[in-house]
């Protein structure tokens, strides 16, 4: 073992210190967490899951970790705002991995919703939290195990049977450090029968300095149960995220995930649905704009346990300059999934000699009445209509864009709440042209791209 | 009068294979010239070779435009100074509107002309005005650029763009071809309503048909990468009644 004997020895070394700055339910996760991660380490080059994303060599930076939990020096309700313009939104600040609590003034959410800290929802609400805490990622690979062991916070969500929740909940993550930084942050959405809401998670970095966040997330959607989960990370060239989403779906429930690289160092995004009730509908997204040594990877597993029930999946990247993408998916399509009838695509752009794909996209049915299928390109930007464009006047670089921001619309197209599909489409056209380095009327965002 | 464009011993070539093999052609301002000739004579060379398509290189020779080395000019530039090319085959953009790619090439022409960016009333007025010159529905008009337009549809669209950018030196490529009579007589229609003395057009094509609609003053043939008979209208119709055979061997 490498670096997983140091991580061992600071667990074992801060463990008392970790479980007084923490909430009992958390503690009590953390021994049979070490014991895994224990068995298997860090995941690399070694296992088939991580082949062309090398998690293990992200963990030899000598992090600083906030076990003793001292506050952030950034008081992010007054000073950063990521505005969507146009979007009534609730924000919630996540700084690394502390939760900020919102100032008093925030508008209220609807009744019988609870939203806030995990740590402290973990304290007060322990025996809701309890069954489901966990209940996904303790069955999750050694990245999920490590999280178990250190979290200390993150953002609990809550919604009572037949809540809908109108106003878009954002929860905005900041890096902010001098030092190099691991932060562990989770998250916990519980939506009952029925209820309904819309969570946008951005990702920003108010630092230049090496990071890596590890966000482990568990997702339980009720009987007809919509969540519309948006992510998008617009961090540097220095900020690694390694996230493990887990969702499991109920009869009847819907969910939308659209999660949106823009800006990163290295990134691996791992999303696993589990489809446990007849009729349930997930709907994957993602778009990748990666250049330099940008590196993403989204892995992606679709598990159809029972019948009659709906997957989509639809990836595109874009990759300049010596940048990496990789993209792995699979369907499960378990004996007893009868009928269902699931679709994975997967389309890549390559812009450089340099510049590369991996794509993985796989199938694997033990049911025989299905509809399935998959498909995966990786091609260049078409030149005869680069060239057409330039006949026209349009000088080549726009031209490409064009192309670029074209390849890019199917994704943000798919967006059903407009000022994000808005914000997107302009976020989008800075990234190609190399704006895209601080949010308007940001105090926070210093870095340089 | 100044030549508008004058090409003197042009040679070019495509993956090392010579097509252009010394092409001199001389375009005043206000002439229509056609240009016909057998297939694989080196027509589309010639006029995918003057507006700098990336595939071709040019070995030999020189284009004056406009007292300008055109040769050493970007696709774009020459764009911008006025020249045109309806293509044989219009690309297909998946995704990008038709509105954006004109709005597009209409600001950076101004650009390049240091003029500001056309406001979006101007912009739709004028593709409004334009659109109206060869009937193109407005649905085409906000669709992605050329995707599932019929043939038709497609060459309309050319000369809608051509309209749009009131080009100097228009240079139709076998814009005949795919069309049915209607559909020729309203694409020819609108060129010659596009038509002002100033301008010139090198019409490339195959047969007469075209050049009922659009009268050329000067008819060259092209054979083998040279131009090889210059001539009056009436050479197209010569054209038209004997084939090719007569120009490709002489002594017959």
């Amino acid at each position: 073992m490498g670096n997983e004997k140091e991580y061992i020895e600071i667990f074992d070394r801060h463990r008392q210190l970790i479980e007084e700055n923490s909430a009992a339910l958390l503690n009590e996760k953390r021994a049979e967490a070490i014991q895994k991660f224990k068995a298997s380490g860090f995941p690399g080059r070694k296992d088939e899951e991580y082949l062309r994303s090398d998690a293990a060599k992200l963990f030899a930076a000598d992090y600083g970790m906030n076990l003793g939990r001292i506050k952030a020096n950034a008081a992010p309700h007054d000073s950063f705002t990521c505005e969507v313009p146009n979007l009534r939104a609730h924000q919630e600040f996540i700084v690394n991995d502390s939760y900020c609590p919102p100032p008093a003034n925030i508008s209220p959410m609807p009744e019988g919703v609870l939203l806030g800290s995990l740590n402290e929802f973990a304290k007060t609400h322990r025996e809701l939290i309890l069954p489901y805490y966990n209940a996904q990622a303790g069955s999750g690979d050694s990245i999920a195990q490590f999280n178990t062991t250190f979290t200390q916070d993150g953002l609990f969500l809550y919604i009572p049977k037949g809540t809908k929740v109108e106003e878009t909940i954002q929860l905005v993550t900041i890096l902010h450090t001098n030092i190099e930084q691991m932060s562990n942050r989770r998250i916990l959405i519980i939506l009952e029968e029925g209820a309904e809401a819309n969570l946008l998670i951005c990702d920003h970095a108010a630092s230049d300095k090496k990071t890596l966040s590890l966000q482990t997330a568990e997702v339980f959607l009720g009987r007809s149960a919509t969540l519309n989960l948006f992510e998008i990370e617009e961090t540097g060239y220095s900020n690694n995220r390694l996230s493990q989403t887990y969702i499991k779906q109920q009869a009847g429930s819907r969910l939308n995930h659209c999660n949106i690289t823009l800006t990163n160092g290295f990134t691996r995004n791992s999303t696993k649905v589990t489809l446990a009730g007849e009729g349930a509908e997930a709907n994957l997204t993602g778009l990748a704009i990666c250049d330099k040594q940008q590196h993403t990877d989204n892995h992606t597993l679709i598990e159809h346990k029972v019948g009659h029930c709906t997957s989509n999946e639809l990836y595109k990247y874009i990759l300049d300059e010596q940048s990496c993408g990789v993209f792995s998916g699979k369907m499960l399509i378990q004996p007893d999934a009868q009928h269902t009838v699931s679709q994975q695509t997967n389309r890549n752009l390559c812009l450089t000699d340099c510049a590369r794909m991996y794509a993985q996209p796989q199938l694997e049915i033990y049911a025989d009445d299905v509809k399935c299928s998959h498909g995966s390109t990786v091609g260049q930007l078409d030149n005869n209509a680069l060239f057409y464009m330039q006949q026209r006047g349009i000088p080549l670089d726009e031209a490409r864009h064009l192309l670029m921001y074209a390849f890019a619309g199917e994704i943000i197209e798919n967006i059903t709440i407009e000022p994000i599909r808005e914000r997107l489409h302009m976020l989008i056209e800075k990234r190609f042209r190399g704006e895209l380095n601080r949010c308007k009327g940001c105090t926070l965002c210093k870095k340089q791209l | 009068m100044e030549n508008l464009i004058e090409i003197k011993n042009l040679h070019a070539s495509i993956d090392g294979k010579e097509i252009l093999k010394g092409i001199n052609l001389t375009v005043k301002p206000g002439e229509v010239h056609a240009i016909m000739g057998p297939n694989g004579s080196g027509k589309s060379t010639l006029s995918n070779v003057l507006v700098g398509h990336p595939a071709y290189t040019v070995t030999e020779g020189e284009v004056i435009y406009k007292g300008k080395d055109l040769l050493t000019l970007k696709p774009e530039e020459r764009s911008h100074e006025g020249i045109f090319l309806s293509f044989q085959y219009p690309v297909e953009i998946a995704g990008v509107s038709m509105t954006n790619f004109m709005r597009a090439a209409i600001n950076a022409k101004r650009e390049y002309h240091g003029e500001s960016p056309m406001s979006a009333t101007d912009f739709l007025k004028l593709m409004r005005e334009k659109r109206a010159l060869v009937n193109l529905d407005s649905k085409l008009a906000n669709r992605s650029v050329n995707e599932g337009f019929s043939g038709g549809e497609k060459k309309r669209n050319e000369i809608f763009q051509m309209a749009m950018l009131e080009p100097t030196l228009s240079i139709l490529d076998e814009t005949d071809s795919g069309l049915d009579i209607d559909a020729l007589r309203i694409v020819a229609e609108g060129v010659n309503k596009l038509k002002r003395p100033d301008t010139s057009t090198l019409v490339i094509t195959h047969y007469q048909r075209l050049l009922d609609y659009i009268k050329p003053d000067i008819v060259h043939v092209l054979y083998n990468g040279k131009i090889v008979k210059t001539a009056g209208p009436e050479l197209a119709l010569e054209l038209e009644e004997r084939g090719y055979d007569w120009i490709k061997n002489p002594q017959n």
